[in-house]
Formats: C-alpha cells, structure tokens, sequence
C-alpha cells in the first residue's frame, strides 16, 4: 500500500518541477488549483464570457452573423418572453418564501419533543432525493383536473379542484407548489442544524425568565437561527430563478405561455435553432440572478454581524 | 485510512478508463465488416409507427441485397427531434440515411450544405412532383418519400352525423350549425387536446388550402414579408375559428389536458363528433379502436366560400444521406433510397403498416381495404380539390405557434392578438434564415 | 417505568399525531402512489385512480421496461453510474485541492478564487456557448465531455463545502508533517484527505444525486437515445408511455431506488456535514 503512494507522489513531484521552482517549498503549492482551474475555465468561464458576444449574433448551425443588440430588442419587444421574466420573479420568490416559512415551521416541530421524530425527519427529506423529472410527471398526474387523486379527493368534500395545471391563473403556482414539496426538506435539515446549535444554556435561562414556547420562538430561535435563515434564502432564491427541470416535466411553459420562464425560454429558443437569441436569455438571466443575489446576500450577511 | 485512499485513487482510474467508451447499444455488432458487407445506420423518429416501417424496410431491402444491412435507430419527434438532427449534421456525426420532414423544416437543415444530391439513380422521376418541390433545394433534389400524403382535416363520427340527419359541412357556417344541433343532442360538437400542444394547430395550419383559394399568392408574399396572417382576413380566420370554439363552449371539458390517445377514443366512442388533426393518427385510431375504421370519415376544414373548399395536404417527409456518408456506405445508401422510392419500397411499408394517404410514388397503391378516411382523403385529391400546406410552399414558419393556439383555443387571448404574435414569431425564423425582405 | 418517562419533557402527542397524518398525506401518498400504479395492469393504471391493483404485475412490468427500445433503460443505468462516479470522483479530488490551498495560503489569488467560486455558485452557465466550446474541443455529445461539464458545475458547492471544513483542522498538523519531511502532495493526499472523511462522504452523497438526478445538462450536452441517462429515459418514455402509466411509473420506480439506497446508507453523515459546511459557508 505505502509503495504506491510514494511512487505516486514521487512521479508528480518530478513532473512539476517549474511549480516548485518559483516558491522554493510551500506546502501550499499554487498548482493545485490547476486541475480544477482548467476545467472550470474551460467549460464554464471561456463559454460565460463568449455568451456576451454572441448574444450579440444571429447565430445559427452553422455561422453567425453580428447584428447588435437585435436579440434583447426581441426579447424585450415579445410579450411571451417579457413575460417568461414576471414569471421567473414570482416564480423564485413563491418558493423561496415558501420554503422559508414552512422550513423554519417544520424543523421546530422535528426538534422538539414529538413522537415519530426520525420517521418525519426522513420522510420531509426524502422527496429532496427524488428526481425532479420523477416528481414532475407523478404530479402531473395527481394533478389532472378529471382523473387525478386530488381533485378526486377534493370532489369526496364536496369541493371542485381547478385544473392546476391546465388553469391559466394556476399552472406556475401549481408548478412552485410542487417544487416546495420537494424542496422543503433541505430548507428543513438547514434550519435543524441552525437549532440544534443553538447552546441550551438560553433555552434554560429563557424557563427562568417564565418563557413559553412562542416566546422562544420569537426571542431565541428566530435571530439565532438566522445564518440558517441566509442559506435558505439565498439557495432557494438562486434554485428558483434558474429553475427548469420541473417546470419542463409538468407543463413545458404552457399552457400557451402561461409557466414559461427565462430558462424554458432559453431552452425552446435553442430547439428552435435560435442560438444567438437563446443565448441572449442566458445573458438576462446572468443579470437578472446577480442583480438580486448579490445584493440579496450582503444585505443578509451585513444585518448578520450588525447583531 | 490508506487503504480508502487507494480506494479512491483505483475509482478514479476505473472511471476515467470505463468512460472511454460510452454503454452505446448492448450487443451490437461491429460498424462495417472487411468482406464487401456493408451495415448503414438508418435513423428515424421513435414514434411506434414509424419505427415499425423502418424495420420493415430495412429487413425486405437486406433480404434483396444480402451483402447490405440496416440498422434502425430513433430519435425523439417533434422539436427535441430538430434540434437532435441539426446538431448531429453540424457536428458531422449523422447516421448513414436519415428520415426527417420535407418542406420548411428540410429548408432549415441546410441542404446545399449537409445533404447528398439525388439523381435517375434514385427513381426520382418517377416522384410526384407536389413531393419533390418540398424536397428540392436550389433545383436539386434531396430526398425520396417515406409513407404517404396526409391531410390536415376534420375527422368526424360518421354515426353521429347519421343519427342527427347531418351532412357534411362545405362552409365555416354550416360547421357551426351542425356543432349547435351536436351540441343539443349532447356529445361534444369538436375535440381538442391540448395535453398535446402540437395538436392545436389544425384549425390555423389545416385551413390553409381555403387561404390559398382566397389569395392563390399568399404563400410567395408571405415569404417576401408582403402577407401578414393579422392583416389578411382569409388568414386570420383560422385563429377565428379557434376562439370560435372555445367562446361558444364546443370543446370536450378536458380540452386542456387530454392527449392525443384520449381524443382518438372520444372521437371513435362517439363522445365528440368532429376532431381537427392529420390525417396520419389514423393508423393510431384505427389500431386502438378496433372497429372504427369505417365509422370515422374525413372532410376539408370549412372556409368561406364552399365552392372553393380545397383539402390542405401534407407531403411525405424524406429521406436523405447526409454529406457524411461516402464511398462504399454512399452507394449502399443510395441503392436504399432507390429501393424506398420504387413500388417494392411502397409493398414494404404498407406491410408494416396501414397506409394512411396515396403515396408519392408513381406505380404504388394503398390498395382497397383503406379505412374509409383514406377515401374521402382520395377523392378530394382525385378532383384537384387539394392543395399543400404552407410549410411546404414558403420555408417560413414559425417555432411557437403550438402554443400560440393553445392560448386563443383555451380563451387566454384573442383571435388577433394570437395572429400578431405569431407574425412576430415567424419574423425570427425569416430572419434566422436570412430571406431578403425582414 | 411511569416514574422515569414523567421525568423527561412530556411529548406532545396531540401534535405529533396531526404531524405523522398531515406527513402520510402530503408524503407517504404521492409514493404510495407511485407503487401502486407500478404494479398494476395498463387499463387499470390508466385509470390514474387511487386504488388497489387487481392484478399483481411487479415482474411482468419489470421486464417489460428493462426490455423496452432494445434494453435502453440498462444502457442509461451504465451510462448514469459512469457519470456520476467519474463526475463526482473528479469533483471532489480537484475540489479538495483547491479548498485546501485556498484555506491554507493567503496570497494575491484568494479574493479571485473565492470570487470565481461564489461566480460558480450564482451564475447560470450559458448553454449554447458550453456546446460550442465542447464542439471545439471535440468532446460534445461524448461521455468524457459530459462528465467534465458536471465537474465544472458541481465545482464551486465542494470547493464550499471543504473550505469550511479544512478551516476545523489544526495547521500543526501540517507543521508535524512538513518536519517529517512531507511534500505537498503527501501533505495533502496522506494527512488532509483521510481527516476529510465526514465532509467527503457529504460531498459525495449530496454531488452524487446530484449528477444522477440531472436531467438539464445531458439533455443539452449528450443527446442521443444511445448515450440516453436514466432521466431521459423517463422523458422520452413519458412520450412514448402516454397510455401506459404502468411502466411509466414502474420507471420512476426503478430510478429512485440508487438514491434511496445512497441516503439509508448515508443518513446521519449527510446531516451532518451539510450542517457543518452550508451553515459555516
């Protein structure tokens, strides 16, 4: 066992000898960045810069041809994409709001004292492993206006479920719905840990003081929890302003255009052959996720050391 | 803990050696073998009946030429498909032969610059010529037709009809009187699918023949950026149609999430009376419905002038060898093609699978035990009544329209506002393609 | 006995009885469902009702979906498990390295590196570029291209994740090892990455569901029913399927078990090392 080792390490430190020249000995060596540097670079810098340019083509299979800023006019200009931007805004906030809300709510009750604890804890974290295509299409079929089980169920209680799906005015809050069904689960492990390190000694001072649970709550749990608080937030607002896959399994935008988002706009635009415009979708949605998630997060971030 | 790390280290290496190759296809055998064997790979959309005909074909065509195999691979339908068979030609790494559609969608695949020229070799003077001009690119001609022309009609319960004293619709109005006496008698006047999206656009794309009867020029305007479907009446009126419908609640209740299986039924129960769509889902309802391959009949989408109602009709897509394919496979693949466009290639796919409209072969029959849908379909072609759709006449068309009618059918927007934004729509793909005039 | 319990906090059972409900419903049903519908027959599934199948056909619709379009679904469990293993292994190595250098050595690239990995976190990749890049280099449509697409995604969240946990080691450790006369790499490979265990088993359980959830990139970056992944297996069967729900859902199945197996094994480790690393970072 140790001999391969040693050969291993020996051939790399022969092989990269011009790293080691510059800084007689770190320990730390800069090359280690490289592997990953290159590929990072490769796959995923160099394409995020090039988008810019050709954003700025009409690009199709084979050449492409400048035309200015002819792409975002026509995306600016066409309702169904302007659009498809709303969409994506309601879309990330709903379930970010959501998953924060019910998160918070979920991981009080799975830390406090209730039976069955480990049985809920897996079963909320449990759709978070599931593949979202796999969720996506079983909830299109619970969701079937006519022939799903819960519009059937509803019709036992005497209620008519609306077509989630088919319902113009429901179509993408059914979609967040869904996805905060699947989503939860991660928002809920978050704020555990967030609770669980909470250190006791104020939940006992808090019983000295004649706390009850609210008051917990509201003077312990909510500001200590709030670095967990800043995780969901900003993992949910980011997932939900790139969100596709699950809106693609259930209503491929539709219907007409009623649950597109930038991402299925981008998407459809590439099957159309509209590379350049496609591209300028990606170069909107670049924008528009940094526009709110940066200044989203060091505003969280600054109100964090400010207590 | 060294031991993990070696664990890790051999993982790595495993992987990276396995990812060499990817699974591809389980037992196959080698690409091309060394004694004068050639194999092609021959791909086609993964629909049941399509994948039926390709296997048909490659297995009488190797029982003629023994030293000549095929393999049939698939690829989705529908826009996945495009865009699969463009990267794939972009990319130089298309299969041997190829089955892809004619008309405005060959156009946008580069022809002059991804596909073979065909020549007498391939029998293609023996092509109708309504096919040939939907695969013919600066006067050469790319592809031979795999399976048979089909409408974009009306297929309509003949029992129901019957039952009612009903006839057969000539005009828009006349539709629509028989739609309220269906609707009174309580089965759903016209069914619609939306769960499929792209079978909500035969109302627009089906009544192209009676815009065409209106205006024989449109289509060439059109290309030109001259004709606009918000601004021309005849044009318009098929987004009308749509809104129509739904404004006077005509539809099935489930419109917005049945799919295609489940409106062949209602229609074959009898549950709806007329359904828009291709005449090609024949095939579907017959196979799945048994016994109803006389009970459904078929007419041309009413316009206004009922002297003029013409059947709008859709070519055959192709079959093509892109560039990729030379020297030993290009003459294999070229005796395919020969063999797909002469009546032997027509037997073969009947075989496999019942004709759902006349073939574009000269010589070739779909014989008489044709459902009595493929009937009215020939007759209106036997008198001149019929005319191609405008995807085959004008390489414009637009990505979006699927869903564009999804909306005005489902009441979302209004007849108008469905046309212009599909005039918007179309005006990407002009200039993607780069015609003079956008 | 009733002594000791009335000791301890009392559990609210009124609570807990609403809370293990409300959770069957919103989540034991939707399974349930699932399962049921795998192993009914093509009629009855085709109902999409809620009911008990009158016919047990678990095997019958097994074989029927293994076998369907020449076997494609084994072809995407290879495929899959090809990726994630590759991706993941890949990721978490190159990941490593960087969170510990980055960790370890204040020098003028920190603020670029931590810049590009929050960029990585944030910035959604622009696709069309991705397979221009990947046409370039020769390796679009491959496997190899797939998988480095995944490493250069999946990058950032390790790199995250380490850095947190690299930052819980004590530099003495280092120290120690350096006067033994350790070089880097023997530094890194034999003293830093065996402490790594926890956060290296998160990483790998999180990223690897991860990859072999994904459906975005192959889609994009390796289309093609011959290179088909288990997600696009369930897409294209959801076309193909539209009338048979029975091996629809018998594929939903199937392709759920490897991540289900992945968190029974992993459970508490995952809990963990995603608290310690998502709360830190």
């Amino acid at each position: 066992m140790a001999t391969t080792t040693v050969t291993r390490s020996a051939e790399t430190r022969s092989s990269a000898p011009s790293a080691g020249r510059v800084r007689a000995k770190s320990p730390y060596p800069t090359w280690f960045y490289l592997p990953a540097a290159v590929i990072y670079g490769v796959l995923f810098i160099v394409p995020t810069l090039i988008a810019f340019y050709f954003s700025l083509t009409r690009w199709s299979i084979f050449d492409s041809k400048f035309i200015g800023f002819g792409n975002y006019v026509t995306f600016f200009k066409e309702p169904a994409l302007v659009t498809s931007l709303w969409h994506t805004l309601i879309y990330a906030v709903v379930t970010s709001g959501l998953k924060v809300v019910l998160g918070l709510l979920l991981a009080v009750l799975l830390t406090s004292q209730i039976v069955a604890r480990g049985y809920l804890r897996s079963v909320v974290f449990f759709p978070v492993l599931v593949s979202t295509i796999g969720v996506g299409l079983t909830f299109t079929v619970l969701m079937n206006p006519e022939k799903g089980l819960i519009n059937q169920s509803l019709s036992v209680i005497g209620i008519q479920g609306p077509g989630w799906l088919t319902d113009p005015s429901y179509a993408l809050l059914s979609v967040a719905l869904v996805d905060v069904w699947k989503g939860v689960g991660l928002a809920t492990l978050i704020y555990i840990a967030g609770i669980v390190s909470i250190p006791q000694e104020y939940f006992e001072a808090a019983r000295v003081d004649g706390a009850g649970a609210w008051d917990n709550f509201r003077h312990i749990v909510l500001p200590l929890a709030r670095p967990a608080t800043v995780t969901v937030i900003t993992l949910s607002l980011i997932g939900g302003l790139r969100s596709f896959d699950l809106i693609w399994a259930m209503t491929r935008g539709g219907p007409g255009f009623t649950s597109d988002v930038i991402a299925s706009v981008i998407y459809k635009q590439y099957q159309a052959g509209f590379y350049g415009l496609s591209t300028a979708g990606n170069v909107v949605l670049f924008v528009v996720v940094t526009a709110i998630v940066l200044p989203l997060s060091r505003f969280l971030n600054r109100k964090e050391v400010e207590l | 803990m060294r031991k993990r790390h070696i664990a890790i280290a051999l993982l790595a290496a495993g992987s990276m050696a396995l990812t060499a190759c990817s699974a591809g296809s389980l037992g196959s055998s080698d690409d091309s073998g060394g004694d004068g064997k050639v194999s092609l790979s021959f791909l086609v959309d993964n629909a049941a009946e399509t994948v039926k005909i390709g296997n048909q074909l490659a297995k009488d065509f190797t029982a003629k030429n023994p030293n000549i195999t095929i393999k049939v691979e698939t690829r989705p339908a529908g826009t996945d498909g495009d865009n699969l068979v463009k990267t794939r030609l972009s990319t130089g790494d298309m299969s041997d032969v190829f089955m892809y559609n004619s008309g405005s969608l060959f156009q946008a695949i580069a022809p002059e610059k991804n596909l073979v020229p065909l020549d007498e070799g391939q029998n293609i003077g023996s092509l109708d010529k309504n096919f040939t001009t939907t695969v013919t690119a600066n006067s050469k001609v790319y592809g031979v037709p795999w399976g048979g022309f089909m409408a974009g009609a009306i297929l309509y319960n003949k029992d129901v009809y019957s039952k009612l004293g009903l006839s057969v619709p000539k005009t828009w109005d006349e539709f629509m009187a028989n739609n309220a006496k269906i609707k009174a008698s309580g089965v759903d006047p016209v069914i619609q699918s939306y769960g499929e999206t792209w079978t909500s656009q035969l109302f627009v794309l089906g009544d192209f023949a009676n815009v065409l009867s209106a205006d024989p020029q449109f289509a060439d305007k059109y290309t030109a950026n001259q004709a606009k479907y918000a601004t021309t009446p005849a044009a318009l009126a098929g987004f009308q149609h749509l809104q129509q419908v739904h404004d006077l609640k005509y539809e099935n209740k489930d419109f917005a999430s049945a799919k295609l299986p489940d409106a062949l039924r209602y229609l074959a129960q009898g549950k709806g009376a007329n359904y828009p769509i291709l005449s090609a889902t024949l095939s579907e309802l017959i196979s799945e419905n048994p016994g109803s391959e006389n009970k459904i009949g078929l007419f041309a989408i009413p316009g206004s002038d009922g002297s003029k109602n013409n059947l709008t009709v859709w070519a055959p897509a192709g079959v093509y060898i892109p560039t990729t394919t030379t020297g030993a496979k290009l003459d294999a693949a070229k005796k395919f093609l020969a063999y797909i466009a002469s009546p032997d290639g027509c037997t073969s796919q009947t075989t496999a699978s019942q004709p759902t409209g006349p073939y574009a072969v000269k010589g070739c029959s779909v014989g008489d035990s044709v459902p009595q849908a493929v009937k009215d379909m020939q007759t209106y072609i036997d008198n001149g009544a019929s005319s191609l759709a405008l995807e085959f006449l004008s390489p414009v068309k637009g990505p979006a329209l699927e869903q564009i009618c999804v909306e005005v059918g489902s009441g979302i927007s209004k007849a108008d506002a469905g046309a212009k934004h599909y005039d918007e729509d179309v005006k990407k793909q002009a200039q993607q393609l780069g015609l003079s005039g956008w | 006995m009733t002594v000791l319990q009335s000791r301890r906090p009392r559990k609210n059972l009124l609570l807990s009885f609403v809370a293990i409900v409300l959770s069957v419903i919103v989540f034991l049903v939707p399974f349930a469902f699932v399962l049921l519908t795998a192993i009914k027959d093509q009629q009855q599934a085709s109902l999409l009702d809620f009911s008990w199948p009158h016919q047990f056909r678990l095997v019958q619709n097994f074989i029927d979906v293994v076998q369907a379009r020449d076997y494609m679904l084994i072809i995407a469990f290879i495929n899959s498990t090809i990726l994630t293993v590759a991706s993941v292994t890949l990721m978490v190595v190159f990941g490593a390295m960087v969170a510990f250098v980055l960790q370890r050595r204040k020098s003028r690239w920190n603020g670029l590196v931590n810049a590009l990995v929050l960029a990585g976190l944030i910035i959604p990749p622009a696709v069309v570029p991705t397979i221009w890049v990947l046409q370039k280099i020769g390796l679009f449509r491959t496997m190899p291209g797939l998988i480095l697409v995944e490493v250069a995604f999946g990058l950032a969240f390790v790199i995250l994740l380490f850095r947190a946990f690299i930052g819980t080691i004590p530099r003495e450790l280092d120290e120690a090892a350096i006067i033994d006369g350790a070089g880097p790499m023997r530094l890194f490979f034999r003293v830093i990455l065996p402490l790594l265990k926890p956060v290296i088993i998160t990483s790998v359980v999180v990223q690897s569901v991860f990859v072999f959830n994904d459906f975005t990139n192959p889609l994009y970056f390796l289309p093609g029913d011959q290179n088909a992944t288990v997600q696009l297996t369930l897409y294209n069967f959801s076309s193909q399927y539209s009338t048979q729900y029975n091996l629809l859902f018998m594929n939903i199945l199937l392709i759920t078990i490897p991540p289900l197996i992945m968190y029974l094994f992993f459970n508490r480790q995952i809990v963990a090392g995603m608290t310690a690393g998502a709360i830190k970072g």
